[in-house]
Protein backbone atom coordinates (compact mmCIF):
# COMPACT_ATOMS: atom_id res chain seq x y z
CA UNK A 1 0.00 0.00 0.00
CA UNK A 2 1.47 3.65 -1.17
CA UNK A 3 1.91 5.90 1.85
CA UNK A 4 -0.24 8.91 -0.52
CA UNK A 5 -1.74 7.63 -3.38
CA UNK A 6 -3.23 10.33 -6.44
CA UNK A 7 -5.42 8.69 -8.84
CA UNK A 8 -6.14 10.69 -11.82
CA UNK A 9 -6.95 14.30 -9.60
CA UNK A 10 -7.80 17.42 -11.95
CA UNK A 11 -9.15 20.44 -10.14
CA UNK A 12 -11.01 23.02 -12.38
CA UNK A 13 -11.54 26.81 -10.52
CA UNK A 14 -14.22 28.40 -12.11
CA UNK A 15 -13.94 31.92 -11.97
CA UNK A 16 -15.68 35.13 -13.75
CA UNK A 17 -13.01 34.90 -16.52
CA UNK A 18 -13.83 31.18 -17.37
CA UNK A 19 -12.56 27.75 -15.84
CA UNK A 20 -8.99 27.28 -14.95
CA UNK A 21 -7.53 23.71 -14.75
CA UNK A 22 -5.44 24.10 -12.19
CA UNK A 23 -4.93 19.71 -12.00
CA UNK A 24 -5.15 17.89 -15.36
CA UNK A 25 -5.38 13.98 -14.51
CA UNK A 26 -2.23 13.83 -12.35
CA UNK A 27 -1.79 10.74 -10.76
CA UNK A 28 1.23 8.66 -9.22
CA UNK A 29 2.16 7.05 -5.59
CA UNK A 30 4.66 7.52 -2.88
CA UNK A 31 5.95 5.01 -1.12
CA UNK A 32 5.94 4.70 2.87
CA UNK A 33 9.41 5.90 3.83
CA UNK A 34 9.96 7.83 0.82
CA UNK A 35 11.73 11.51 0.72
CA UNK A 36 9.50 12.40 -1.90
CA UNK A 37 10.41 15.89 -3.98
CA UNK A 38 7.26 18.08 -5.89
CA UNK A 39 8.56 20.69 -8.36
CA UNK A 40 7.39 22.79 -10.72
CA UNK A 41 7.05 26.58 -11.63
CA UNK A 42 4.60 28.80 -9.67
CA UNK A 43 1.07 28.48 -11.31
CA UNK A 44 1.71 24.39 -11.93
CA UNK A 45 -0.48 23.23 -9.56
CA UNK A 46 1.84 22.03 -6.50
CA UNK A 47 -0.29 23.77 -3.79
CA UNK A 48 -3.24 22.90 -5.04
CA UNK A 49 -2.16 19.62 -4.79
CA UNK A 50 -1.13 19.54 -1.65
CA UNK A 51 -4.53 21.18 -0.76
CA UNK A 52 -6.07 18.33 -2.20
CA UNK A 53 -4.45 16.01 0.13
CA UNK A 54 -4.98 17.61 2.94
CA UNK A 55 -9.11 18.08 2.46
CA UNK A 56 -8.18 21.74 2.42
CA UNK A 57 -9.89 21.93 -1.60
CA UNK A 58 -12.04 19.20 -2.84
CA UNK A 59 -10.58 17.61 -6.37
CA UNK A 60 -13.32 18.32 -9.23
CA UNK A 61 -12.47 14.25 -10.54
CA UNK A 62 -9.95 11.80 -9.58
CA UNK A 63 -9.12 10.33 -5.63
CA UNK A 64 -6.34 10.82 -3.23
CA UNK A 65 -5.48 7.94 -0.28
CA UNK A 66 -3.42 8.69 2.67
CA UNK A 67 -2.50 5.54 3.89
CA UNK A 68 -4.84 3.58 2.03
CA UNK A 69 -7.67 5.98 3.59
CA UNK A 70 -9.51 8.21 0.95
CA UNK A 71 -9.23 11.87 2.05
CA UNK A 72 -12.88 12.97 1.32
CA UNK A 73 -15.33 8.97 2.11
CA UNK A 74 -12.67 8.83 5.22
CA UNK A 75 -11.55 12.01 5.93
CA UNK A 76 -10.60 11.89 9.34
CA UNK A 77 -8.43 8.45 9.15
CA UNK A 78 -6.85 10.24 6.28
CA UNK A 79 -6.15 13.67 8.16
CA UNK A 80 -4.80 11.50 11.00
CA UNK A 81 -2.35 10.23 9.07
CA UNK A 82 -1.08 13.34 7.86
CA UNK A 83 1.09 16.16 8.93
CA UNK A 84 0.84 19.58 7.08
CA UNK A 85 3.10 22.41 6.87
CA UNK A 86 1.35 25.18 5.30
CA UNK A 87 3.20 27.98 3.38
CA UNK A 88 1.94 30.65 4.75
CA UNK A 89 3.33 32.15 8.17
CA UNK A 90 -0.22 31.60 10.25
CA UNK A 91 -0.80 31.54 13.64
CA UNK A 92 -2.83 32.32 16.25
CA UNK A 93 -2.39 35.22 18.18
CA UNK A 94 -4.66 34.18 21.48
CA UNK A 95 -1.74 31.73 22.37
CA UNK A 96 1.80 30.93 23.47
CA UNK A 97 3.95 27.95 22.19
CA UNK A 98 2.97 25.23 24.51
CA UNK A 99 -0.72 26.14 24.39
CA UNK A 100 -0.49 26.13 20.85
CA UNK A 101 0.66 23.07 20.37
CA UNK A 102 -1.28 21.17 23.27
CA UNK A 103 -4.43 22.81 21.44
CA UNK A 104 -2.92 21.33 17.91
CA UNK A 105 -2.41 17.64 19.91
CA UNK A 106 -6.36 17.58 21.26
CA UNK A 107 -7.79 18.16 17.89
CA UNK A 108 -6.50 14.80 17.06
CA UNK A 109 -7.54 13.64 20.14
CA UNK A 110 -4.24 13.23 21.39
CA UNK A 111 -4.74 14.11 25.73
CA UNK A 112 -1.12 13.77 27.78
CA UNK A 113 1.09 14.61 25.05
CA UNK A 114 3.78 17.35 26.80
CA UNK A 115 6.75 14.55 26.25
CA UNK A 116 6.56 14.69 22.71
CA UNK A 117 5.94 18.10 22.68
CA UNK A 118 8.93 19.07 24.71
CA UNK A 119 11.01 16.95 22.21
CA UNK A 120 9.65 18.80 19.04
CA UNK A 121 10.05 21.90 21.38
CA UNK A 122 13.73 20.48 21.60
CA UNK A 123 14.87 19.57 18.33
CA UNK A 124 13.24 22.82 16.79
CA UNK A 125 15.36 24.94 18.66
CA UNK A 126 12.30 26.58 20.71
CA UNK A 127 12.88 25.14 23.92
CA UNK A 128 12.98 28.35 25.51
CA UNK A 129 10.22 29.84 24.03
CA UNK A 130 7.38 27.74 25.42
CA UNK A 131 5.92 30.05 27.36
CA UNK A 132 6.76 32.81 24.54
CA UNK A 133 2.84 33.94 22.82
CA UNK A 134 2.92 33.62 18.94
CA UNK A 135 2.87 37.55 18.18
CA UNK A 136 6.35 37.94 19.65
CA UNK A 137 8.03 35.41 17.88
CA UNK A 138 10.49 36.01 14.95
CA UNK A 139 9.09 34.76 11.18
CA UNK A 140 11.88 31.79 11.53
CA UNK A 141 10.78 30.69 14.96
CA UNK A 142 7.11 31.24 13.52
CA UNK A 143 8.03 29.26 10.87
CA UNK A 144 9.38 26.38 13.14
CA UNK A 145 6.32 26.42 15.59
CA UNK A 146 4.24 25.32 12.34
CA UNK A 147 6.77 22.57 11.76
CA UNK A 148 5.79 21.41 15.25
CA UNK A 149 2.14 21.55 15.18
CA UNK A 150 1.96 19.40 11.82
CA UNK A 151 4.03 16.70 14.08
CA UNK A 152 2.55 17.09 17.33
CA UNK A 153 -0.22 13.83 16.53
CA UNK A 154 2.98 11.80 14.72
CA UNK A 155 1.42 11.60 11.74
CA UNK A 156 3.50 8.78 9.37
CA UNK A 157 3.35 11.03 6.58
CA UNK A 158 4.65 14.66 6.68
CA UNK A 159 4.10 17.30 4.10
CA UNK A 160 6.12 20.37 3.60
CA UNK A 161 4.49 23.45 1.32
CA UNK A 162 7.88 25.35 0.72
CA UNK A 163 8.99 25.11 4.47
CA UNK A 164 12.05 26.82 3.31
CA UNK A 165 10.99 30.22 2.08
CA UNK A 166 12.16 33.11 3.61
CA UNK A 167 14.31 31.06 6.21
CA UNK A 168 17.73 32.09 7.70
CA UNK A 169 20.39 29.04 6.74
CA UNK A 170 20.80 27.94 10.45
CA UNK A 171 16.87 27.34 10.45
CA UNK A 172 17.17 25.41 7.00
CA UNK A 173 19.74 23.43 8.59
CA UNK A 174 18.06 22.42 11.74
CA UNK A 175 14.69 21.86 10.10
CA UNK A 176 16.41 19.55 7.65
CA UNK A 177 18.06 17.57 10.11
CA UNK A 178 15.41 16.77 12.12
CA UNK A 179 13.46 16.29 8.64
CA UNK A 180 16.08 13.47 7.71
CA UNK A 181 15.59 11.65 10.95
CA UNK A 182 12.34 11.58 10.89
CA UNK A 183 12.31 10.19 7.13
CA UNK A 184 14.98 7.72 8.70
CA UNK A 185 12.93 6.50 11.03
CA UNK A 186 10.25 5.65 9.00
CA UNK A 187 8.31 8.79 8.25
CA UNK A 188 7.04 9.31 4.75
CA UNK A 189 7.84 13.10 3.13
CA UNK A 190 6.37 14.78 0.70
CA UNK A 191 8.20 18.54 0.29
CA UNK A 192 7.81 21.42 -2.48
CA UNK A 193 10.27 23.81 -2.37
CA UNK A 194 11.65 26.58 -4.74
CA UNK A 195 15.63 25.81 -3.81
CA UNK A 196 16.65 22.88 -6.20
CA UNK A 197 19.37 22.06 -4.53
CA UNK A 198 17.63 21.05 -1.45
CA UNK A 199 15.10 18.48 -3.78
CA UNK A 200 18.66 17.73 -5.00
CA UNK A 201 20.12 16.48 -1.97
CA UNK A 202 17.17 15.31 -0.16
CA UNK A 203 14.53 13.67 -2.15
CA UNK A 204 14.87 10.13 -3.28
CA UNK A 205 12.17 10.64 -5.59
CA UNK A 206 11.22 13.68 -7.47
CA UNK A 207 7.67 14.84 -9.45
CA UNK A 208 7.42 17.89 -11.73
CA UNK A 209 4.20 19.50 -12.37
CA UNK A 210 3.76 21.81 -15.26
CA UNK A 211 0.41 23.54 -15.73
CA UNK A 212 -1.51 20.87 -14.06
CA UNK A 213 0.47 18.10 -15.44
CA UNK A 214 2.88 15.65 -13.94
CA UNK A 215 5.72 16.16 -16.99
CA UNK A 216 8.40 14.44 -15.42
CA UNK A 217 8.65 11.47 -12.63
CA UNK A 218 11.54 9.51 -11.43
CA UNK A 219 14.31 9.11 -9.36
CA UNK A 220 16.79 12.29 -8.34
CA UNK A 221 19.45 10.27 -10.28
CA UNK A 222 17.88 9.06 -12.77
CA UNK A 223 16.85 12.58 -14.09
CA UNK A 224 20.22 14.06 -12.78
CA UNK A 225 21.59 10.80 -15.60
CA UNK A 226 19.16 11.37 -18.42
CA UNK A 227 19.56 14.70 -19.02
CA UNK A 228 22.43 16.59 -20.94
CA UNK A 229 24.88 15.99 -18.59
CA UNK A 230 27.86 18.82 -19.05
CA UNK A 231 27.69 22.19 -18.07
CA UNK A 232 30.11 25.01 -19.47
CA UNK A 233 29.95 28.03 -16.93
CA UNK A 234 31.77 31.09 -17.84
CA UNK A 235 31.43 35.16 -17.30
CA UNK A 236 31.59 37.54 -19.83
CA UNK A 237 30.77 41.21 -20.80
CA UNK A 238 30.36 40.62 -24.68
CA UNK A 239 27.01 39.83 -26.37
CA UNK A 240 26.71 36.00 -27.39
CA UNK A 241 26.75 35.34 -31.08
CA UNK A 242 22.56 34.73 -31.70
CA UNK A 243 22.81 31.07 -31.80
CA UNK A 244 23.92 30.88 -28.33
CA UNK A 245 22.24 33.23 -26.69
CA UNK A 246 19.31 31.56 -27.64
CA UNK A 247 20.14 28.61 -25.57
CA UNK A 248 22.76 30.11 -22.93
CA UNK A 249 21.12 30.92 -19.20
CA UNK A 250 22.46 34.18 -18.67
CA UNK A 251 22.23 35.70 -15.06
CA UNK A 252 23.89 38.91 -15.18
CA UNK A 253 27.54 38.47 -16.33
CA UNK A 254 27.51 34.29 -15.71
CA UNK A 255 26.62 32.66 -18.61
CA UNK A 256 25.80 28.67 -18.67
CA UNK A 257 25.29 26.58 -21.15
CA UNK A 258 24.57 23.09 -21.99
CA UNK A 259 26.79 19.77 -23.98
CA UNK A 260 26.22 16.27 -24.17
CA UNK A 261 30.19 15.53 -24.49
CA UNK A 262 33.27 16.83 -24.85
CA UNK A 263 33.26 16.94 -28.86
CA UNK A 264 30.47 19.75 -28.01
CA UNK A 265 32.71 21.47 -25.50
CA UNK A 266 34.84 21.67 -28.20
CA UNK A 267 32.60 23.33 -30.46
CA UNK A 268 31.07 25.74 -28.15
CA UNK A 269 34.20 26.87 -27.07
CA UNK A 270 35.23 27.39 -30.73
CA UNK A 271 32.18 29.12 -31.71
CA UNK A 272 32.79 31.75 -28.66
CA UNK A 273 36.22 32.33 -29.99
CA UNK A 274 35.10 33.02 -33.29
CA UNK A 275 32.29 35.65 -32.49
CA UNK A 276 35.20 37.27 -29.97
CA UNK A 277 33.50 36.23 -26.96
CA UNK A 278 36.40 37.15 -24.04
CA UNK A 279 35.39 34.15 -21.63
CA UNK A 280 36.27 34.41 -17.98
CA UNK A 281 36.44 31.52 -14.76
CA UNK A 282 35.70 29.12 -17.11
CA UNK A 283 34.51 25.66 -15.42
CA UNK A 284 33.14 22.51 -16.81
CA UNK A 285 30.74 20.47 -14.47
CA UNK A 286 28.09 18.29 -14.15
CA UNK A 287 24.42 19.34 -14.86
CA UNK A 288 22.64 20.28 -11.57
CA UNK A 289 18.55 19.83 -10.69
CA UNK A 290 18.05 23.31 -11.97
CA UNK A 291 19.25 22.29 -15.58
CA UNK A 292 17.10 19.16 -15.31
CA UNK A 293 14.20 21.01 -14.34
CA UNK A 294 14.73 23.61 -16.72
CA UNK A 295 15.08 21.82 -19.75
CA UNK A 296 11.94 19.79 -18.43
CA UNK A 297 9.68 22.93 -18.49
CA UNK A 298 10.84 24.43 -21.90
CA UNK A 299 10.70 21.12 -23.48
CA UNK A 300 7.27 19.62 -21.82
CA UNK A 301 4.63 20.80 -24.13
CA UNK A 302 2.35 23.74 -22.81
CA UNK B 1 -16.82 10.85 17.13
CA UNK B 2 -13.50 12.69 18.64
CA UNK B 3 -14.81 13.76 22.06
CA UNK B 4 -11.65 14.50 23.27
CA UNK B 5 -11.06 17.33 19.82
CA UNK B 6 -14.18 18.56 20.13
CA UNK B 7 -13.71 19.39 23.61
CA UNK B 8 -10.22 20.70 22.58
CA UNK B 9 -11.75 23.15 20.74
CA UNK B 10 -14.77 23.97 23.17
CA UNK B 11 -12.21 25.03 25.31
CA UNK B 12 -9.96 26.80 23.39
CA UNK B 13 -13.27 28.94 22.08
CA UNK B 14 -13.59 29.74 25.67
CA UNK B 15 -10.04 30.82 26.36
CA UNK B 16 -9.98 32.84 23.27
CA UNK B 17 -12.98 35.11 24.97
CA UNK B 18 -11.64 34.38 28.17
CA UNK B 19 -8.21 36.01 27.63
CA UNK B 20 -9.70 39.28 26.17
CA UNK B 21 -12.35 39.31 29.02
CA UNK B 22 -11.83 42.87 28.98
CA UNK B 23 -13.57 43.61 25.62
CA UNK B 24 -15.67 40.09 25.32
CA UNK B 25 -17.66 40.58 29.11
CA UNK B 26 -16.69 44.05 30.45
CA UNK B 27 -17.48 45.93 27.97
CA UNK B 28 -21.03 44.92 27.35
CA UNK B 29 -21.75 44.24 30.63
CA UNK B 30 -21.09 48.22 30.88
CA UNK B 31 -22.83 49.18 27.77
CA UNK B 32 -26.08 47.33 28.90
CA UNK B 33 -25.79 49.58 32.48
CA UNK B 34 -25.49 52.78 30.28
CA UNK B 35 -28.81 51.30 28.50
CA UNK B 36 -30.36 50.38 31.83
CA UNK B 37 -29.17 54.28 33.39
CA UNK B 38 -30.60 55.95 30.71
CA UNK B 39 -33.68 54.60 29.81
CA UNK B 40 -34.85 53.66 33.54
CA UNK B 41 -34.35 57.67 34.47
CA UNK B 42 -36.61 58.76 31.19
CA UNK B 43 -39.16 56.16 31.57
CA UNK B 44 -39.10 54.96 35.41
CA UNK B 45 -43.15 56.50 36.60
CA UNK B 46 -44.17 56.92 32.72
CA UNK B 47 -44.41 53.32 31.99
CA UNK B 48 -45.94 50.31 33.78
CA UNK B 49 -45.96 47.92 31.21
CA UNK B 50 -47.30 44.59 33.72
CA UNK B 51 -49.15 45.75 36.92
CA UNK B 52 -46.98 46.06 40.01
CA UNK B 53 -44.11 46.05 37.73
CA UNK B 54 -41.66 49.26 37.68
CA UNK B 55 -40.18 49.79 34.36
CA UNK B 56 -36.82 49.40 35.09
CA UNK B 57 -37.83 46.29 36.65
CA UNK B 58 -39.29 45.00 33.61
CA UNK B 59 -36.09 46.38 31.64
CA UNK B 60 -33.73 44.63 32.71
CA UNK B 61 -34.89 41.17 32.08
CA UNK B 62 -34.84 42.33 28.68
CA UNK B 63 -31.40 43.74 28.71
CA UNK B 64 -30.30 40.57 30.05
CA UNK B 65 -31.66 38.51 27.22
CA UNK B 66 -30.29 41.40 24.79
CA UNK B 67 -26.59 40.92 25.86
CA UNK B 68 -27.37 37.22 25.64
CA UNK B 69 -27.94 36.68 22.19
CA UNK B 70 -25.77 39.41 21.16
CA UNK B 71 -22.99 38.37 22.84
CA UNK B 72 -23.55 34.55 21.67
CA UNK B 73 -23.55 35.44 18.32
CA UNK B 74 -20.60 37.92 18.23
CA UNK B 75 -18.40 34.94 20.37
CA UNK B 76 -18.79 32.24 17.19
CA UNK B 77 -19.13 35.27 14.46
CA UNK B 78 -15.64 37.26 15.36
CA UNK B 79 -13.86 33.90 15.87
CA UNK B 80 -14.57 32.34 12.79
CA UNK B 81 -13.79 35.46 10.86
CA UNK B 82 -10.71 36.00 12.42
CA UNK B 83 -9.40 32.69 12.05
CA UNK B 84 -10.25 32.95 8.18
CA UNK B 85 -8.76 36.61 8.26
CA UNK B 86 -5.65 35.61 9.51
CA UNK B 87 -5.45 32.60 7.98
CA UNK B 88 -4.92 30.14 11.06
CA UNK B 89 -8.32 28.54 10.58
CA UNK B 90 -5.92 25.83 8.21
CA UNK B 91 -4.80 24.23 11.46
CA UNK B 92 -8.33 23.19 12.38
CA UNK B 93 -9.12 22.25 8.60
CA UNK B 94 -6.55 19.53 8.66
CA UNK B 95 -7.81 18.02 11.50
CA UNK B 96 -9.94 14.98 12.04
CA UNK B 97 -13.26 16.96 13.68
CA UNK B 98 -16.11 16.49 11.99
CA UNK B 99 -18.75 19.30 11.12
CA UNK B 100 -20.74 17.76 14.40
CA UNK B 101 -17.96 18.78 16.11
CA UNK B 102 -17.23 21.90 14.53
CA UNK B 103 -21.38 22.53 15.76
CA UNK B 104 -21.21 21.79 19.48
CA UNK B 105 -18.03 23.19 20.15
CA UNK B 106 -18.48 26.66 18.32
CA UNK B 107 -22.05 27.09 19.31
CA UNK B 108 -21.39 25.65 23.21
CA UNK B 109 -18.64 28.54 23.87
CA UNK B 110 -20.83 30.78 22.29
CA UNK B 111 -23.72 29.80 25.27
CA UNK B 112 -20.85 30.19 27.83
CA UNK B 113 -20.16 33.30 26.07
CA UNK B 114 -23.81 34.89 26.54
CA UNK B 115 -24.64 33.27 29.31
CA UNK B 116 -21.59 34.70 31.05
CA UNK B 117 -22.28 38.32 29.86
CA UNK B 118 -25.98 38.13 30.97
CA UNK B 119 -24.93 36.44 34.69
CA UNK B 120 -22.76 39.73 34.76
CA UNK B 121 -25.50 42.12 33.15
CA UNK B 122 -27.91 40.45 36.07
CA UNK B 123 -25.41 41.02 38.97
CA UNK B 124 -24.65 44.59 38.45
CA UNK B 125 -28.38 45.83 37.28
CA UNK B 126 -30.40 43.53 40.22
CA UNK B 127 -29.13 46.62 42.50
CA UNK B 128 -31.40 49.09 40.44
CA UNK B 129 -34.88 47.48 40.77
CA UNK B 130 -36.98 45.13 42.92
CA UNK B 131 -36.82 42.09 41.08
CA UNK B 132 -38.90 38.49 41.07
CA UNK B 133 -37.91 35.11 39.88
CA UNK B 134 -41.20 33.48 39.43
CA UNK B 135 -40.43 30.94 37.17
CA UNK B 136 -36.74 30.29 37.03
CA UNK B 137 -36.95 27.24 35.02
CA UNK B 138 -37.87 29.26 32.13
CA UNK B 139 -34.78 31.69 32.66
CA UNK B 140 -32.49 28.67 32.12
CA UNK B 141 -34.25 27.32 29.39
CA UNK B 142 -34.80 30.41 27.22
CA UNK B 143 -31.57 31.91 27.88
CA UNK B 144 -29.83 28.71 26.83
CA UNK B 145 -31.82 27.92 23.68
CA UNK B 146 -31.73 31.88 22.79
CA UNK B 147 -28.16 31.53 22.63
CA UNK B 148 -27.77 28.58 21.30
CA UNK B 149 -29.44 29.59 18.27
CA UNK B 150 -27.69 33.18 18.07
CA UNK B 151 -23.99 30.87 18.54
CA UNK B 152 -25.46 29.01 15.55
CA UNK B 153 -26.32 31.66 13.53
CA UNK B 154 -23.17 33.33 14.40
CA UNK B 155 -21.25 30.59 12.84
CA UNK B 156 -23.58 31.02 9.51
CA UNK B 157 -22.07 34.55 9.25
CA UNK B 158 -18.72 33.66 10.07
CA UNK B 159 -18.70 31.07 7.52
CA UNK B 160 -20.56 33.79 5.04
CA UNK B 161 -18.31 36.61 5.10
CA UNK B 162 -14.76 37.19 3.57
CA UNK B 163 -14.13 40.33 6.03
CA UNK B 164 -14.61 41.81 9.41
CA UNK B 165 -16.72 44.58 8.29
CA UNK B 166 -19.05 41.89 6.70
CA UNK B 167 -19.79 39.85 10.00
CA UNK B 168 -20.66 43.59 11.38
CA UNK B 169 -23.10 44.37 9.05
CA UNK B 170 -24.81 41.28 9.76
CA UNK B 171 -24.32 42.19 13.44
CA UNK B 172 -26.01 45.86 12.67
CA UNK B 173 -28.19 45.56 10.11
CA UNK B 174 -29.62 41.76 10.75
CA UNK B 175 -29.05 41.07 15.11
CA UNK B 176 -29.56 44.72 16.62
CA UNK B 177 -32.73 45.35 14.32
CA UNK B 178 -34.60 41.67 15.38
CA UNK B 179 -33.02 42.43 19.19
CA UNK B 180 -34.40 45.87 19.67
CA UNK B 181 -37.66 45.06 18.10
CA UNK B 182 -38.06 42.10 20.00
CA UNK B 183 -39.67 43.66 23.38
CA UNK B 184 -36.79 44.80 25.09
CA UNK B 185 -37.44 48.04 25.80
CA UNK B 186 -41.34 47.70 25.67
CA UNK B 187 -44.06 44.83 25.33
CA UNK B 188 -45.49 44.83 22.27
CA UNK B 189 -48.85 45.06 23.53
CA UNK B 190 -48.28 48.88 23.82
CA UNK B 191 -47.94 49.13 19.77
CA UNK B 192 -50.24 49.53 17.15
CA UNK B 193 -52.07 46.68 15.97
CA UNK B 194 -49.75 46.40 12.77
CA UNK B 195 -46.44 46.44 14.59
CA UNK B 196 -47.60 43.99 17.09
CA UNK B 197 -48.27 41.67 14.10
CA UNK B 198 -45.02 42.08 13.24
CA UNK B 199 -43.14 41.79 16.76
CA UNK B 200 -45.12 38.19 16.34
CA UNK B 201 -43.13 37.52 13.48
CA UNK B 202 -40.12 37.94 14.67
CA UNK B 203 -38.29 34.81 17.45
CA UNK B 204 -36.78 37.31 18.81
CA UNK B 205 -39.40 38.60 20.64
CA UNK B 206 -40.43 34.86 22.37
CA UNK B 207 -37.09 34.50 23.34
CA UNK B 208 -37.68 37.38 25.50
CA UNK B 209 -41.05 37.11 26.46
CA UNK B 210 -40.47 33.92 27.35
CA UNK B 211 -37.23 34.50 29.23
CA UNK B 212 -38.80 37.36 31.46
CA UNK B 213 -41.75 35.12 32.10
CA UNK B 214 -38.80 33.45 34.42
CA UNK B 215 -39.10 36.77 36.30
CA UNK B 216 -42.31 37.76 36.67
CA UNK B 217 -44.88 34.85 36.31
CA UNK B 218 -46.99 36.99 33.14
CA UNK B 219 -45.45 37.20 29.43
CA UNK B 220 -46.99 38.60 26.62
CA UNK B 221 -47.67 35.12 25.23
CA UNK B 222 -47.70 31.71 26.41
CA UNK B 223 -44.19 30.35 27.33
CA UNK B 224 -44.90 27.08 25.61
CA UNK B 225 -45.47 28.85 22.15
CA UNK B 226 -42.33 30.82 22.88
CA UNK B 227 -40.89 27.17 23.84
CA UNK B 228 -42.24 25.59 20.49
CA UNK B 229 -41.60 29.08 18.62
CA UNK B 230 -37.55 29.11 19.65
CA UNK B 231 -37.24 25.03 19.86
CA UNK B 232 -38.16 25.10 16.19
CA UNK B 233 -36.09 28.20 15.09
CA UNK B 234 -32.99 27.06 16.49
CA UNK B 235 -33.58 23.36 15.18
CA UNK B 236 -33.94 25.32 11.70
CA UNK B 237 -30.98 27.38 12.32
CA UNK B 238 -29.00 24.38 13.62
CA UNK B 239 -29.72 22.12 10.42
CA UNK B 240 -28.55 24.64 8.09
CA UNK B 241 -25.53 25.69 10.40
CA UNK B 242 -24.44 21.51 10.22
CA UNK B 243 -25.20 21.24 6.12
CA UNK B 244 -22.91 24.34 5.44
CA UNK B 245 -20.40 22.94 7.39
CA UNK B 246 -20.84 19.25 6.55
CA UNK B 247 -20.34 20.71 2.75
CA UNK B 248 -17.60 22.82 3.90
CA UNK B 249 -19.39 25.90 2.65
CA UNK B 250 -16.66 28.80 2.08
CA UNK B 251 -14.05 26.35 3.94
CA UNK B 252 -13.41 23.96 1.46
CA UNK B 253 -13.01 25.27 -1.86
Amino acid sequence: MPAVRFDNVSKVYSGARGALRALDGVSFDIEAGEFFGLLGPNGAGKTTLISVLAGLTRASGGSVTVMGHDVVADYAAARKALGVVPQELVFDPFFNVRETLRIQSGYFGVRHNDDWIDELLHHLGLADKAGTNMRQLSGGMKRRVLVAQALVHRPPVIVLDEPTAGVDVELRQTLWQFIARLNREGHTVLLTTHYLEEAEALCGRIAMLKLGRVVALDRTANLLAATASTMLRFKTDAPLPAALAAVARVTGRSVQLQARDAAEVERLLHELRAAGVKVEDLEIGRADLEDVFLQIMQGAPA
Amino acid sequence: MNLAGAGTLFRKEILRFWKVAVQTVAAPVLTAVLYLLIFGHVLEGRVEVYPGVGYTSFLIPGLVMMSVLQNAFANSSSSLIQSKVTGNLVFLLVTPLSHWAWFAAYVGASVVRGLVVGAGVFLVTVWFAPLRLAEPAWIVVFATLGAGMMGSLGLIAGLWAEKFDQTAAFQNFVVMPMTFLSGVFYSVHSLPAVWQLVSHLNPFFYMVDGFRRGFFGVSDVSPWLSLAIVGASFAIVAALTLRLLAVGYKLRT
